[in-house]
């Protein structure tokens, strides 16, 4: 046996072996990672996917209800990131499909077949559910999503900073911007509605007497009382008042706390950071009449449970559904009420939430009530995203914007054709 | 491929291993050398990068809304409908902006950097390594840090706090488009993150470039500076310039991270690749629109490339020094 042919061979078993673990490595990559963990014995074996919440506990609080269901180990898919939508939607197509997600009701999920039909698990309830909320998830009499909570987003002001500048809260848009522009000094802007200030797209329609769609489905957005909206809004944003750039946007409050505005657009989440922050120096109020004619507006947002209508589990997961989000009450009011507030859609969970029924929490709830508009299932993820585009270009860039709305017709108009025909 | 590995590998067993014999029929022959070199790669190509390049194109022609298995056969709608979209059409533009720009001050700051590290006396492996670590720093990571930190809108952030200092009002970056800071953030970004690695490529070909000429020019009366460099350096570099431009431009074609994080919600300052993910592939799930979008943008990037080696020489070796 000669040395180098003894080399010769070593080198080249080495190699086939170096190969064949890299393939073998390559197709175990394929299958492995699939979120759905290990599988603890008892059978069923489900991953739900959640938006990360911004307050403290809520991560722990979802995988501790999620440890208590004893009849399948459920898994969470905590996704901390900007573009929640993108990554559920995407990983919707694929085998490594959540068995059931959080979103907000959208019918393309309906009609392409994504969401499982919930009637038979809600209808039992019914009664007891927000019956907006019942609504907003409900397409040809079948019901789509339970709802886990509804978040009312309106502003919140310092009380100290407005007396100290004579202002009064404001009622309309015109009386805002002039706020607005009282209440900044050289240190504090006067108000943040967010860098991109997308979350008071709706607001400001609503406050302008208009809607996303009417009853019959058709664009109900392009109306004079928009566009001078939308004015007043690119007036705002160059005036040098608004809070520009901040480090986090607008659902966190944190430019609130740190004192660096006066005024923030924020949700009713936000409510127990900001007591803790500042006390008692803070009230709120809904979004101002955008014109005269108008009324003012809160969101009523929030999120619901869908199931995967495509995955593999779809009964296990209606029955991990309905076992949380519908029988498990004490769960559902940790849920609204320990970490953010939020306000439950069960009418006879929200009657005993003590938590809301005092301050400035029993105020946002009013606003909800008398001010609130719910989403509408029709108005879907392109045509929030036409919205975006106008404000993009038309208050944060100087198109008319006449011509950013007919934009915005062209593209949902598409969709509406693709969903209603 | 991975089976017939796994065959020989059992059959084969260092054990077993007999003295040498004269190579047998398949296993010596340079075809089976060749597709067990190439193989392996050709597979990972055709799995990852044709396979799904010819699902887009079927996907193209059809109405792909929320699934990848579409059965609406539609025709050339999708190529019409993102031909006909501004902000697709627009966003080449940006690219072709974004392209003359960061190509020529890359290769010079690079060059430059280079030209300096290669002329230290000391340290000179230390500000190799100060300069090249920016490269290891992953594109996300970078836009984080110039989003919050440097480049925030708030008086707290870096270049505002310096602009204060002159009594300069806050600028919000990133959030008003007029005037446009925002290629500045994108730019200084870029610029911090590649300029290293070319700066390398550029000390090796200094390094490369015989002393020999240097000392002829001196005995011909060249002047040590601008005279050597521009007619010795430079020739000399001119592979390495060749090659880092292509680079260079490659990396501008698939520019994504940074202007997805620091520009997100915009209409403006949108590559290719990331008004084709807008449009159609993140929230609206278009797939049939989206992937017209991308089969357009490869024939424009193979068509550019061509030509670029072409006009360059890039691949035609020793004789285009």
């Amino acid at each position: 046996m000669s040395a180098s042919s003894n080399m010769n061979w070593d080198r080249r078993n080495v190699l086939r072996a170096a190969m064949g673990l890299a393939a073998a490595g390559g197709l175990a990559a394929c299958g492995g990672n699939n979120g759905r963990g290990g599988g603890s014995g008892s059978g069923t074996n489900l991953t739900q996917m959640f938006h990360a919440y911004g307050e403290a506990g809520t991560e722990q609080a979802i995988k501790k209800y999620a440890k208590a269901y004893k009849e399948a180990n459920v898994t969470t898919q905590w996704i901390t990131s900007a573009d929640f939508e993108s990554k559920l939607f995407s990983a919707l197509l694929t085998k490594n499909a959540p068995d059931l997600f959080e979103f907000h009701p959208q019918i393309q999920m309906v009609k392409s077949g994504q969401v499982a039909d919930l009637t038979d698990i809600i209808d039992p309830v019914k009664d007891d559910f927000n019956p907006a909320d019942i609504k907003s998830h409900t397409v040809d009499g079948k019901i789509y999503g339970v709802r886990m909570i509804d978040d009312p987003q309106f502003f919140f002001y310092r009380k100290s900073m407005l007396e100290k500048a004579k202002v009064e809260v404001p009622t309309t848009l015109d009386e805002l911007m002039e706020a607005a522009a009282k209440l900044t000094t050289g240190k504090v802007k006067g108000l943040y509605m967010g860098n991109d200030l997308h979350s008071v797209i709706n607001p400001m329609i609503w406050s302008a007497g208009a809607d996303t769609l009417n009853e019959k489905n058709e664009i109900a957005y392009h109306t004079p009382g928009v566009v001078e909206g939308i004015k007043k809004m690119r007036k705002l944003f160059t005036s040098g008042d608004l809070l520009l750039g901040a480090p986090t946007e607008s659902w966190d409050p944190s430019s609130f706390n740190q004192g660096l505005c006066a005024i923030q657009f924020c949700g009713m989440w936000a409510m127990p950071a900001i007591q803790d922050a500042l006390g008692d120096d803070w009230g709120v109020f809904p979004f101002p009449k955008t014109v005269d004619s108008g009324k003012q507006s809160v969101y009523n947002g929030g999120w619901s449970m869908f199931v995967n209508a495509k995955g593999k589990n779809v009964d296990a997961a209606k029955e991990y559904v309905k076992w949380l989000w519908i029988d498990q009450k004490q769960y559902q009011e940790d849920w609204a009420t320990s970490y953010g507030f939020h306000i439950p859609p069960r009418t006879s969970l929200a009657k005993t939430a003590d938590k809301l029924k005092s301050g400035n929490a029993a105020e946002g709830v009013r606003l909800f009530n008398e001010f609130g508009h719910f989403d509408n299932i029709g108005w879907t993820q392109a045509m929030i995203t036409a919205l975006e585009d106008v404000f993009a270009n038309s208050v944060r860039k100087s198109m008319d914007p006449e011509k950013a709305l007919d934009k915005a017709d062209a593209a949902v108009n598409r969709e509406l054709k693709k969903l209603f025909g | 491929m991975s089976t017939t590995t796994k065959l020989d590998l059992a059959g084969s067993a260092p054990a077993q291993a007999a003295p040498a014999k004269p190579r047998r029929g398949l296993r010596g022959s340079p075809a089976y050398a060749f597709w067990l070199f190439t193989g392996p790669f050709l597979i990972g190509l055709a799995i990852f990068v044709y396979a799904p390049i010819l699902w887009s194109l079927w996907l193209s022609f059809f109405e792909a809304r929320f699934t990848v298995t579409p059965d609406k056969f539609v025709g050339f709608d999708n190529y019409v409908y993102m031909l006909t979209n501004d902000d697709f059409v627009g966003s080449l533009g940006t690219f072709t902006v974004f392209a003359a720009f960061i190509v020529p001050t890359t290769w010079a700051l690079s060059l430059g950097l280079a030209l300096l590290v290669n002329r230290m006396r000391f340290m000179r492996a230390f500000f190799r390594s100060v300069f090249f670590l920016p490269t290891a720093v992953s594109y996300v990571a970078a836009a984080l840090i110039w989003k919050m930190s440097i480049f925030s809108g708030v008086r707290f952030g870096l270049m505002n706090t310096v602009l204060g200092w002159f009594g300069i009002e806050n600028i919000a970056w990133l959030i008003d488009p007029n005037p446009p800071w925002y290629w500045l953030v994108i730019v200084t970004a870029r610029l911090w993150l590649q300029s290293g690695f070319y700066m390398i490529l550029f000390i090796a070909a200094l390094q490369n470039i015989p002393d020999e000429l240097y000392e002829a020019a001196a005995i011909d009366g060249a002047k040590s500076g601008w005279q050597t460099f521009r007619y010795i350096t430079l020739p000399q570099l001119r592979a390495t310039s060749t090659a880092v431009i292509l680079l260079l431009l490659i990396a501008a074609y698939q520019a994504f991270d940074e202007f997805f994080n620091l520009l997100s919600k915009t209409t403006w300052g949108r590559p290719p690749l990331v008004e084709l993910y807008y449009k159609a592939l993140g929230e609206s799930q278009d797939y049939g629109a989206g992937s017209a979008g991308a089969l357009i943008l490869t024939v424009l990037i193979c068509a550019v490339t061509l030509l670029q080696g072409k006009i360059m020489g890039f691949g035609r070796g020793e004789e285009s020094k």
